[in-house]
């Protein structure tokens, strides 16, 4: 024992309580984009793969929006990043619409292939996203540049970096935002009812076909507008997607797949466990703990530790 | 003399390809053109690999590069720290990747579908964050001017043409030896249907162990190569998501769970890749990743298990890709299996003796107790009824005794045998098979085929295309052997289910409601058959709501209700009594008919 002191130790503690805080923060964005991947799967049982590949697209829809209207100084950088997150929602949501319509809504019966003809279709999509968006963007880095990604509050030793914090008070606004549209619309109670028995649902006059392109839409948009909030403090390439496919299901997963304050909770949480390992394990391996964090989820509580078992294996 | 064409005539295909890509090695005289080729082979070795486990066992796989990549990292370092001539290193790579897959199934291998195709993605991922985390972002293999043939240095590009070209042959005999053996019928029907291969006595979770070990090795195996032919390794170039995607693209397009599916997938997609990159690389990186996820949303919707399926389809190949399917050949040598035992059945008022006991049996789901210490006998040679209104567990009981649903309390034995705590294919071995309630059928087998994995699974399957035979025609199905399960009746299905069951000459069969839905004609022929089975000597355990019917099977009913045992004795007075009435009709009416 004697050659721990109590500086490193409170050293330590201080490198843990600003992990956490961290952690929140980046929590809040990761549980926005689990908060979109576990709209879908809870909806239409997809798994989709190219999920984290449409966050990518938000992410350059962010970047070209702001750019177009000449950067922060458009409207000040919190409007102004506010704006970017909606552009991307908006554009890239509705590119989720198209793509449900064209594609995915043909594979959806178990007669046309079931879930492992749609796990296929979504791994295309995301090659073709990947790989497109390297043909159109390039491979160079990119980062929505923001002042306040350099700006703190401080207080006592902890910092506050205040881009990570509008992040993650945007992220809030909008989960908050489609919780209340699923529980108050007529479309999201509607979305609620095909989620729950897509048969019962038709018998009672939804259109759930439409209900579901609505919902994929919807659930893309989400992840898309995660995506560009990450872009104020990450630089994004187009394969940065498969860096988040994991943590985004380990998010999912973790909050009880089909339950969307499940994901939410679960996207914190990962958030949390990503930043805290930091202070233990080396930079490099940071990464490694979602995978690690993944196998030790499913393996152990499939069933999720907020939600209901959602999935018999 | 004759073995020896035999032989070559079996494998006619597999010499076809060797000699095509032998040919090409001579032809081709760029070095481009050559590792092309060489590539080209490997990835065809890679999707045979992935193809073992995802294909034939429907395993979906989203990290084989981890068997590449650890196959091509051991390779590179074993020559690079030991000095270690790739000759030994091949093989040591080999067994690496079988350890590897042999220790990933045994901790991923207890999920399925989506849960199994992601887990198996975190392993290559995380590897590639640790392997740069240990400095081995780019590792080379190094030269040995003094021992070129010893390191497989070779001057003649040719060369790793050749050596590729072997492990492909080794890999292709072994795919077609799978295809060919029982482990392969185990694979089929563990994708078609698990559930009914563990009730059948099929040690799924072996099989599928053994499948991701064979498939590891020479997934490490192709990667080894490739390190020896590409000379520099790096984590995202062996373990990347793109080795991955390959192994599956490939697959998919040319075939699922056939061995000539990654063949065509790799013949046709490589080389188009490759040239595509080649070509226009510089002007538009990511083509080759572009045309690739074009081609699989492609397949998914024009050919969803590859072209070579789709090819067989169109020129009206609709018989099953089986040997263990066909009946045609052996239709004849097994005229008229079904000869009635005399004296095989104990008349069940004589002997009285139990053979399976259930006694104290517990079971409840959160708030509901499905079963409430069920305690009864069914005796040698009988067939016992099991009614009661809806939701009273009779299923539960049955998945009770099966093994699919471990009890809380309570004990089962057959013949004195214990059999809770046991698994499902365990409780299947000691003699008790099973027919479900929607029928479980393998539907890309035929009738034949579907009865034979069960004479195959069953305790003595020295003689299976007998038992198959004697089994189908103790049902009655004999001419309609040849069609596939997916296109039976209802009917023919739940015969079928029967047959396959009856083919491991069980001592008890559990018959979960197999008259359901079926028309009076229909009923008949399926009493018949349950009748000749009992006949046969086999003791039946039925839950039937069609009561006329179950009132000419049975010899005793046993009456549930919520979970407990209201009643149980000689069918008519059962029916008669005060509390099976209000049971299935309500108290009131049941008081009513009591004052009348």
């Amino acid at each position: 024992m004697t050659g721990i002191s109590w500086d490193e130790v409170s050293f330590t503690l201080e490198l843990l309580a600003q992990a956490i805080v961290s952690g929140i923060l980046i929590g809040g964005v990761y549980a926005l984009m689990s908060v979109g991947l576990g709209l879908i799967f809870g909806l239409m049982r997809v798994i989709n793969f190219a999920q984290p590949d449409f966050m990518m697209l938000g992410m350059y829809a962010a970047f070209f929006a702001i750019a177009a209207v000449g950067g922060m100084a458009f409207a000040g950088p919190v409007v102004t990043t506010l704006l970017g997150a909606l552009v991307a929602a908006a554009v890239v949501g509705l590119l989720g619409w198209g793509v449900h319509r064209a594609l995915l809504s043909h594979v959806l019966s178990e007669k046309q292939g079931g879930q492992d003809a749609q796990v296929m279709m979504t791994l295309g999509i995301s090659l073709l996203l990947q790989n497109g968006g390297r043909m159109v963007f390039g491979a160079d880095p990119l980062t929505i540049r923001t002042p306040l990604s350099s700006q703190a509050w401080s207080w006592d030793f902890l910092l506050i970096n205040q881009g990570k914090a509008m992040a993650f008070a945007v992220a809030i606004v909008l989960t908050i935002g489609l919780q209340l549209f699923m529980s108050r619309t007529l479309t999201g109670k509607s979305m609620r009812a095909a989620a729950d028995n897509p048969e019962a649902a038709v018998y009672m006059g939804v259109n759930v076909g439409r209900v579901h392109r609505i919902g994929f839409g919807l659930g893309i948009a989400m992840t898309a507008a995660a995506g560009a909030l990450i872009a104020t403090s990450t630089p994004f390439q187009p394969y940065i997607g498969l860096d988040f496919l994991i943590l985004m299901y380990a998010s999912v997963v973790l909050g009880g797949l089909g339950s969307i304050t499940g994901a939410f909770w679960g996207g914190m949480t990962i958030g949390l466990l990503q930043q805290v390992s930091t202070v233990f394990l080396p930079i490099q391996l940071q990464n490694m703990v979602v995978f690690v964090a993944f196998l030790l989820i499913v393996l152990v509580r499939p069933q999720g530790l907020f939600g209901r078992v959602s999935e018999r294996i | 003399m004759r073995d020896y064409g035999n032989f070559l005539k079996s494998n006619s295909g597999i010499f076809a390809v060797l000699a095509a890509g032998l040919v090409l090695a001579f032809v081709l005289g760029s070095a481009f053109h050559l590792n092309l080729l060489t590539i080209a082979i490997l990835w065809m070795v890679l999707s045979l690999s992935w193809n073992l486990v995802s294909g034939y066992a429907a395993l979906v796989s989203f990290g084989h590069a981890v068997f590449f990549g650890l196959g091509a990292y051991a390779i590179v370092l074993l020559q690079l720290k030991f000095q270690l001539s790739p000759w030994l290193g091949l093989p040591l790579a080999t067994l690496l990747g079988a350890g590897a897959g042999m220790l990933i199934g045994v901790i991923t291998l207890r999920l399925s579908g989506v849960y199994f195709a992601l887990a198996m993605l975190c392993y290559p991922m995380a590897l590639i964050y640790l392997f740069e985390y240990l400095g081995l972002q780019e590792v080379t293999v190094p030269m040995h001017r003094e021992e070129p043939l010893w390191f497989m240095q070779f001057q003649d590009q040719r060369s790793y043409a050749f050596l590729a070209l072997g492990l492909l042959g080794l890999a292709l005999v072994l795919c077609k030896a799978v295809e060919q053996s029982r482990f392969g019928l185990w694979l089929r029907a563990i994708k078609q249907n698990e559930p009914a291969a563990l009730a059948l006595g099929v040690r799924c979770f072996r099989w599928k162990l053994l499948a991701l070990t064979l498939s590891g090795g020479l997934g490490a195996a192709a990667g080894a190569l490739y390190a020896e032919v590409v000379l520099v390794v790096t984590p995202t170039s062996v373990f990347g998501m793109v080795v991955s995607a390959q192994a599956l693209v490939l697959t998919l397009f040319g075939g699922l769970g056939t061995m000539w599916g990654p063949v065509i997938g790799a013949v046709l997609l490589v080389p188009l890749a490759e040239l595509l990159k080649h070509e226009l690389g510089a002007e538009l990186p990511g083509i080759n990743g572009v045309i690739f996820g074009a081609i699989v949303v492609a397949t998914v919707l024009l050919a969803p298990r590859g072209i070579f399926w789709r090819v067989r389809e169109a020129l009206g190949w609709k018989t099953a890709n089986d040997p263990f399917s066909k009946p045609g050949d052996s239709a004849t040598a097994y005229a008229s299996q079904w000869v009635p035992e005399q004296g095989a059945r104990t008349d069940p008022a004589e002997s009285n003796v139990p053979l399976l006991r259930v006694e104290g049996l517990k079971r409840s789901f959160g708030g509901v107790t499905a079963a409430d210490n069920v305690s009864f006998e069914v005796r040698q040679g009988e067939i016992l009824g099991v009614i009661g209104p809806n939701g009273a567990g009779k299923t539960t009981l049955m998945n009770l005794i099966n093994g699919y649903i471990a009890a809380d309390a309570g004990s089962v034995s057959l013949d004195g045998q214990g059999l809770l705590g046991k698994s499902v294919h365990e409780v299947a071995r000691s003699g008790i098979g099973r027919t479900f309630q929607v029928a479980r059928v393998f539907p890309d087998m035929t009738l034949f085929g579907n009865v034979a994995v069960g004479a195959l699974a069953g305790p003595s399957s020295g003689d299976w295309r007998a038992a198959t035979w004697r089994a189908l025609d103790l049902v009655g199905l004999r001419s309609r052997a040849d069609v596939l399960g997916g296109q039976a009746t209802a009917r023919d299905l739940r015969l079928m289910e029967l047959a396959r069951a009856a083919s491991q000459r069980p001592k008890l069969i559990l018959v979960d409601e197999c008259l359901a839905g079926l028309s009076s004609d229909d009923v008949e022929e399926m009493v018949a058959a349950l009748l000749r089975l009992r006949d046969a000597g086999t003791t039946i355990m039925i839950i039937e709501h069609t009561m006329h019917a179950m009132l000419r099977l049975a010899d005793r009913f046993l009456v549930l209700d919520h979970g407990c045992v209201i009643a149980e004795g000689e069918p008519r007075s059962v029916m008669q009594l005060p509390q099976v009435l209000e049971a299935y009709l309500g108290r009131r009416f049941a008081e009513g008919l009591a004052h009348a």
